[in-house]
């Protein structure tokens, strides 16, 4: 068996030589630092739940029927049925809020680590550009099943383009391809959610991950490996190949990730309303809102910013500022160490505020601080105006992060420890 | 590739010619699709005015229509309704509808043609919900010094029975008048503006 292996592997090596390299660049070749801790699985299993939304988005497919008069009755023909269909709906909801899990702890490693750092800038703009596609993506994908919180969900997100000066009014409507979201919008953004948008997310997962390899991985110590190679193989000393060293390693944190997953499906697929809402399980209707428009948990922090800001237009553009920003990091972060472990105090402190801000954000916009309110200060407390005041020191908290960042680097202020020769792995 | 005796400014010139000639054909092939994603011909006509006969509404009674996917009120005001409106001035935020959305007829107190016919799209300007008719003058527990509007259960937003906005809520604007008109006395066509032909 093995030699008509060798001889089908020849067979091709011989006609396409650049495909060996390639494998080995990515993979058998591919030096990745030996000291990775927990926060590295969240990368891999994001491209686990990449390939599962695609795998199981192609069967939901199949039996979906865009639409706004069957768009929600074939979802409910799904659920009922289509032999296993509720579990591949379920595997694909669950996917959707799982990814944001991944990707948002995913970025939190980038930040601690200080991974957006030189040379690595590129790598973290291609993975803003995939957080952003990937809104856009689970957005249309919420107003698929046509759901009452689909429907104003959509009503209420569009509507915001209708702060952009002069062309709002008929931006808002060309999106929509009509005067309310209707059959149009449904039928496009379906198509934007099973073609469009996938496509771009896949070239630009590919770009991260080329991105990463040319640059080489960053580590819990912010060391650069490339720069202590063994003079006689040319290897990093602290680099062991990704394949099979980290593949195996990987397999044990996807096996973790999806027994919690499987968990969530089997008992817990709406999680109380936190991956499914419950309005969500009316059919859209056009005369009757929600007793609350809210997003889904992973839009809730930048909603929040929205929401606590009266003047409309202004809340627009911090939501959107608040994204823009995070782009721009390489660029505000002046300081030379990378890892928080050798990082002043106040980085230290300013990201766990700015952890806890976004967090709250979230409640905010989720409307849970809006019940905690009245528990803390009393039934007669004005809910309104204390989560006003309360949002707006989380709004200057979170700008205030990339200000202090700034001021902090640029200007020296930040005591740093020194960093080591070589990663701290234990031996 | 050899470059001698090449004339570089002629070389950059037909570069830059062909680059923008593409282009041009690029944003020309571009403009059906954009244009696709306008209101398809079906959805215009089913955007088209609506006739609303009125002789049934009650006085101080609201009626529903939907135009547009939005839902449209028609509120028959009574005079006591009207007589609140002036007396609010200083708790509105846009008291004279100056930053508010409605058609030049109704940037007036009572945001209307015929004072006593409100006819208002019943969506509060905040964040979409749709508020509720509370038209009795008498304490809320929401306002104790109510005198009569709609209210806004998703965040709170209060209006008067002009649909302006109060102070001190989420809702930065009054609520959108669309363009009507009294086609005789006991018709109302929502979607055209009186000098409009329909």
């Amino acid at each position: 068996m093995a030699s008509v292996f060798t001889s089908i592997g020849n067979w091709v090596n011989e006609r396409a030589p650049g495909l060996m390299p390639v494998y080995r660049k990515h993979m058998t070749e591919y030096y990745t630092p030996k000291n990775f801790n927990f926060w590295y699985y969240f990368g891999v299993l994001a491209i686990v739940v990449l390939v599962n939304q695609i795998l199981t988005g192609i069967f939901l497919t199949m039996f979906y029927k865009p639409g706004a008069a069957t768009a929600f009755d074939s979802v409910e023909y799904i659920m009922r049925d289509v032999d296993w269909g509720w579990l591949i709906r379920y595997m694909h909801s669950t996917g959707a809020s799982m990814f944001f899990i991944v990707i948002y702890l995913h970025m939190f490693r980038g930040l601690m680590y200080g991974s957006y750092k030189k040379p690595r800038e590129l790598v973290w703009l291609l993975g803003m550009f995939i957080f952003l596609a990937l809104m856009a993506e689970a957005f249309m994908g919420y107003v698929l099943p046509w759901g009452n919180m689909s429907f104003w969900g959509a009503k209420v997100i569009i509507s915001l383009f209708g702060a952009v000066p002069v062309i709002g009014d008929a931006l808002v409507q060309w999106i929509m391809g009509d005067y309310n979201p209707a059959d149009a919008t449904l039928n496009r953004f379906f198509a934007l959610h099973v073609i469009a948008l996938p496509l771009v997310l896949l070239l630009l997962v590919v770009l991260h991950i080329f991105a990463l390899h040319e640059v080489g991985s960053n580590n819990p110590d912010g060391v650069e490996i490339k720069k202590k190679k063994d003079p006689a193989t040319g290897k990093p000393l602290d680099g062991i190949p990704f394949h099979p060293y980290y593949t195996v390693h990987d397999i044990v944190g996807v096996g973790f990730f999806l027994t919690i997953c499987a968990f969530i499906i089997f008992y817990q697929p709406t999680v109380g309303g936190w991956f499914l809402e419950h309005d969500n399980f009316i059919p859209a209707n056009p005369l009757v809102t929600p007793p609350e428009i809210k997003p889904v948990w992973y839009f809730t922090p930048f909603y929040g910013i929205l929401r606590v800001i009266p003047n409309k237009q202004l809340g627009i553009v911090a939501m959107f500022a608040s994204i823009v920003l995070l782009f721009l990091l390489p660029w505000v972060d002046r300081g030379a160490v990378k890892s928080v472990r050798y990082r002043g105090l106040g980085y230290k402190v300013a990201l766990g505020l700015f952890a806890a801000t976004f967090l709250l954000l979230g409640s905010i916009g989720a409307g849970l601080t809006a019940e905690w309110i009245p528990k803390l200060f009393g039934a007669k407390a004005d809910v309104t105006s204390i989560e006003m005041h309360f949002g707006w020191l989380l709004v200057v908290m979170y700008f205030c992060y990339f200000i202090f960042l700034w001021v902090y680097t640029a200007f020296g202020l930040e005591k740093t420890k020194p960093v080591p020769e070589r990663v701290t792995a234990h031996a | 590739m050899a470059n001698e005796g090449v004339n570089q400014g002629r070389r950059r010139f037909l570069t830059g010619t062909t680059a923008v000639v593409g282009g041009i054909g690029v944003a020309f092939a571009a403009t059906p699709f954009i244009k696709s994603w306008e209101p398809s011909e079906r959805a215009k006509n089913a955007g088209a005015p609506v006739l609303q006969d009125i002789s049934k509404i009650e006085p101080g009674q609201k009626v529903s229509v939907l135009w547009r996917g939005s839902p449209v009120w028609i509120v028959n005001r009574t005079k006591a309704m009207l007589d609140t409106l002036p007396g609010l001035k200083d708790r509105l935020r846009d008291p004279d509808s100056v930053a508010s959305d409605q058609p030049k007829y109704a940037q007036n107190i009572d945001r209307s043609i015929k004072p006593e016919w409100l006819v208002m799209i019943g969506i509060c300007t905040h964040l979409g919900c749709s508020p509720e008719y509370v038209p009795e003058i008498k304490p809320e527990p929401f306002d104790p010094e109510w005198k009569g509007g709609f209210f806004c259960p998703c965040h709170k937003s209060r209006y008067d029975i002009s649909g302006r906005v109060f102070q001190g809520v989420p809702a930065p604007l009054n609520m959108v008048v669309p363009p009507y008109k009294f086609v005789d006395d006991t018709h109302i066509l929502i979607g055209v503006n009186p000098e409009d032909k329909a």
